[in-house]
């Protein structure tokens, strides 16, 4: 299935959100999500299916001014 | 300092959403040459407040986590941003997950207009500030010195106010001092923050001497030749100018007026 990652294009066999994180290497990770455009909180990650095509936002605390 | 100036200074604190702080300096944590300099310069400002952001994440660098880790140990708050952000759509859903991520009500936000000046769309953020308030959060909106626009920013519900000085990370000080100074004065009883542009600490002392409650700042540290001294710099800079604030500096007049007294001076000449 092909998403888009963070801007990039991505091959994934997740079928969750939780998955896709862990599949990443993010399943520790404190990270917040989102899918095309609208935030998904962490405690809805595994009920929220990946589909084709979806575009993921994976954010962690940053550097700001 | 003897024990009464001590006393008074200390119990000089300031208060955002109902949190009290002592300290009158709001760093950034972004451009630092590395992070042991930017812990060191947290520490030296003696900032109790820290801004951060929201970044895409990768899975192999995973640098957020270890960034997170230096900010959680210097057992700072802190204030994350919406930097970036153009519309109020994506001022709000970052808002939203960056209280999630942080597990804070506090949020910097800035709905950016223009792309040299990162001047505010202050359309934009007062109707982003409105939606967030109604949300639960607790509003920092980076804005203008503009009157109105501060006011509709009240209404919406914020309880501090953080007005430009110059452009983000043009080091140009205060641009714009009368309306800083009118924004003071239209607005006593809210706590004021000058945020941005400020680049070497006699700006930092200029706004507190205007009465401001604090200064927000990042660039002017992070990429000065030595960090942590600069840190410390503005923090002796902003106590400084809020010391003389309290202490009711003297009026300016136009033209000189002896120090010495005049009385009982010799006659020399002739």
């Amino acid at each position: 299935m092909k998403i888009i990652v963070n801007g990039e294009a991505a091959d994934t066999r997740a079928g969750t959100l939780a998955a896709l994180l862990a599949e990443l290497g993010l399943g520790d990770a404190i990270v917040a999500t989102a899918v095309n455009g609208a935030m998904v909180r962490a405690v809805k990650r595994e009920a929220t299916p990946i589909a084709d095509g979806d575009r993921v936002e994976i954010l962690a605390p940053m550097q700001g001014g | 300092m003897d024990a009464m100036t001590e006393k008074t200074t200390h119990a000089d604190t300031v208060e955002f959403y109902g949190a009290r702080v002592n300290s009158r300096l709001l760093l950034g944590t972004a451009q630092y040459p590395s992070p042991a300099i930017l812990a060191e310069a947290i520490r030296a400002s003696g900032t109790e407040i820290v801004t951060v952001s929201l970044r895409r994440e990768s899975g192999v660098a995973k640098s957020g986590q270890s960034f997170w880790q230096i900010i959680r140990d210097l057992g700072v708050k802190v204030l994350p941003n919406t930097a970036g952000c153009k519309t109020v759509k994506e001022a709000i859903t970052t808002a939203e997950m960056a209280r999630e991520l942080f597990g804070t009500p506090w949020v910097k936000l800035e709905v950016i207009g223009e792309d040299d000046t990162l001047q505010p769309d202050v359309f934009g953020l007062v109707e982003a500030a409105r939606t967030l308030v109604r949300d639960g959060f607790q509003v920092f909106p980076y804005t203008t010195e503009d009157l109105v626009v501060a006011e509709k920013l009240i209404s919406a519900g914020c309880e501090v106010l953080m007005p430009w000085g110059a452009p983000i990370g043009s080091g140009r000080g205060l641009n714009n001092p009368y309306g800083l100074r009118s924004m003071r004065a239209h607005f006593p009883g809210i706590p004021l923050v000058v945020d941005a542009g400020v680049g070497v600490p006699s700006h930092a002392a200029a706004a507190m001497e205007m009465g401001y409650d604090a200064v927000l700042l990042n660039t002017a540290v992070a990429k000065a030749g030595d960090p942590v001294r600069m840190a410390r710099a503005f923090a002796r800079a902003i106590e400084a100018g809020r010391e003389a604030l309290i202490a009711d500096p003297m009026e300016v007049r136009d033209m000189a007026a002896p120090s010495t007294p005049v009385m009982g001076r010799a006659v020399l000449g002739q």
